[in-house]
């Protein structure tokens, strides 16, 4: 079943020299329940449009974007509790702690208090972090905060979850920690994933699928993780992606 | 808390200071600071100069009440709306421009209520420093924080209660310690336009006695409750904003 749906999406920003300037052009793909998808391509080839139009902080200027069968940007409040967004930086609010971050999404759809901080802190756990609940944001460090935002997203049970580039701010071995224990989550609680990176060892890592993009949001490859591993080894899978991404 | 020594040292250099000219000039222009001491005492051990002074710091803490609600909602709408802000923006403006005792003769001509005179002048008078604060807390909100709290979609008040009231509440605390300290200069000036009670009052009959030690403990009077009230306001402070991590060394 298709629960990400874009057809013929396109994106213009105006811009300062009167020249339409496509961010996203005729964009067509689907995403099905249960996929982990990474979402490939340099920087400026439109993946953060795709992100912003999916979770719907932008509107399409032609085109249709449909989520769980509902217009992201027109429905905005329809999706309330249905996805979750791990950002490219933490983004925790300074002034709540660890524990109240965790929650906050929980809070919003009104859950009562103890009940939304015991599933914080059972999300807080299991990512290790049961031991800094209490702990303010700036007192923990960037891989602890990323952990944190990745409870945050999934304390609110979503149906669909989104990354934007979340690893790519800290180090090696943080990184890709964090990248088997999202995985692992994300396949535990059958969510469905997408997952925006310009890493392509991540995308492989991560992703089911492979859409590989290039300037201006368009999919010019669309890739089955598994078969294509099987078919010609993990070399020729980057060298493809790599071809495919224009580089 | 550990207490500081070092605003002790340079009060007692002030008082020092002020003594030694004491002994150079006539009282009258330089009165002995026991001479002060027991003015102030007499006005502290006195139920009714007691209660002109609360009086004083109750029009402050009304004055400054009103001026952070009607500011703190131009300040939001002009964060809120850029066609707000378009129109409130100079309004402002211009009003900062309007010295303080211009407001005092337009309230002695358009209000026959003291009370209101003061209200309406400390309001006015500090009105642009509450809106302007609050309105550029409200634009340096984090985007990224506003696109996080959007990604839960939540509702009109919650995004007020979670993200835009934490976010301003810095900015709020500083109009209040700025504010304090203007509208402690203000209300003198107000409490000139035919109050019969109150600090301002009190040092418009000390003038006309030629009595400079009453003048100085009526002031040191309202000098007291704005370190008392600015006490408190970082105790406020300390406590709301204890989420901010502190670095040991200075910049």
């Amino acid at each position: 079943m298709k629960v990400v749906h874009f057809e013929g999406v396109s994106k213009v920003f105006p811009s300062e020299d009167a020249e339409q300037k496509f961010a996203a052009r005729d964009l067509t793909l689907h995403i099905n329940q249960g996929e982990l998808v990474a979402v490939v391509g340099k920087t400026g080839c439109g993946k953060s449009t795709m992100f912003n139009l999916l979770i719907g902080l932008l509107e399409p200027t032609s085109g249709t974007v449909e989520v769980l069968g509902k217009n992201p940007f027109s429905q905005f409040n329809e999706l309330a509790g249905k996805l979750s967004v791990v950002f490219q930086n933490d983004r925790l609010m300074p002034w709540r702690t660890a524990l109240e971050n965790v929650a906050y999404g929980l809070e919003l759809q009104k859950v009562e208090r103890a009940t939304r901080l015991k599933i914080g802190l059972d999300w807080l756990k299991k990512l290790g972090l049961d031991a800094h609940a209490n702990k303010w944001p700036h007192a923990l460090s960037g891989g602890m905060r990323q952990r944190v935002s990745i409870a945050r997203a999934f304390a609110t049970n979503p149906e669909i979850l989104l990354c934007d580039e979340p690893f790519s701010a800290l180090d090696e071995l943080t990184g890709a920690t964090l990248r088997e224990e999202f995985r692992r989550l994300v396949k535990e609680t059958k969510k469905t994933g997408v997952f925006v990176t310009h890493s392509i060892n991540e995308a492989i890592e991560i992703g089911d699928r492979i859409l590989v993009f290039r300037a201006p949001g368009q999919v010019v490859e669309d890739i089955s993780v598994q078969a294509a591993l099987e078919q010609t080894g993990a070399d020729e899978l980057k060298q493809r992606i790599l071809a495919a991404m224009g580089a | 808390m550990r207490v500081k020594k070092e605003p002790f040292i340079s009060a007692l250099a002030l008082i020092a200071a002020w003594e030694i000219a004491a002994h150079f000039f006539p009282p009258y222009l330089f009165p002995s600071v026991t001479v002060i001491a027991k003015e102030l005492l007499g006005i502290l051990s006195n139920a009714g100069s007691v209660g002109g002074a609360l009086s004083t710091f109750a029009r402050i803490l009304l004055g400054m009440a009103g001026a952070f609600l009607v500011g703190g909602l131009l300040g939001v709408s002009m964060g809120v709306s850029e066609r707000m802000k378009r129109y409130i923006h100079p309004l402002l403006t211009f009003n900062q421009g309007i010295p303080a005792l211009s407001w005092v003769v337009f309230s002695v001509i358009w209000f026959k209520s003291t009370e209101l005179r003061i209200w309406f002048i400390i309001l006015m008078t500090t009105l642009p420093a509450f809106a302007f604060q609050i309105y550029d807390a409200y634009h340096a909100m984090s985007k990224d924080l506003v696109e996080m709290s959007l990604s839960f979609r939540p509702t009109k008040w919650d995004k007020f209660r979670t993200l835009i009231w934490p976010s301003i509440l810095p900015g709020i605390i500083t109009a209040w310690k700025v504010n304090l300290g203007n509208v402690a200069r203000v209300v003198v000036v107000a409490e000139l336009v035919g109050a019969t009670v109150g600090v301002g009052y009190e040092l418009l009959q000390r003038q006309q006695m030629f009595d400079m030690a009453g003048a100085i403990a009526w002031t040191l009077v309202l000098v007291l409750f704005v370190i008392v009230s600015q006490a408190v306001v970082a105790f406020i402070e300390a406590h709301l904003l204890r989420y901010r991590p502190k670095t040991e060394r200075s910049l």
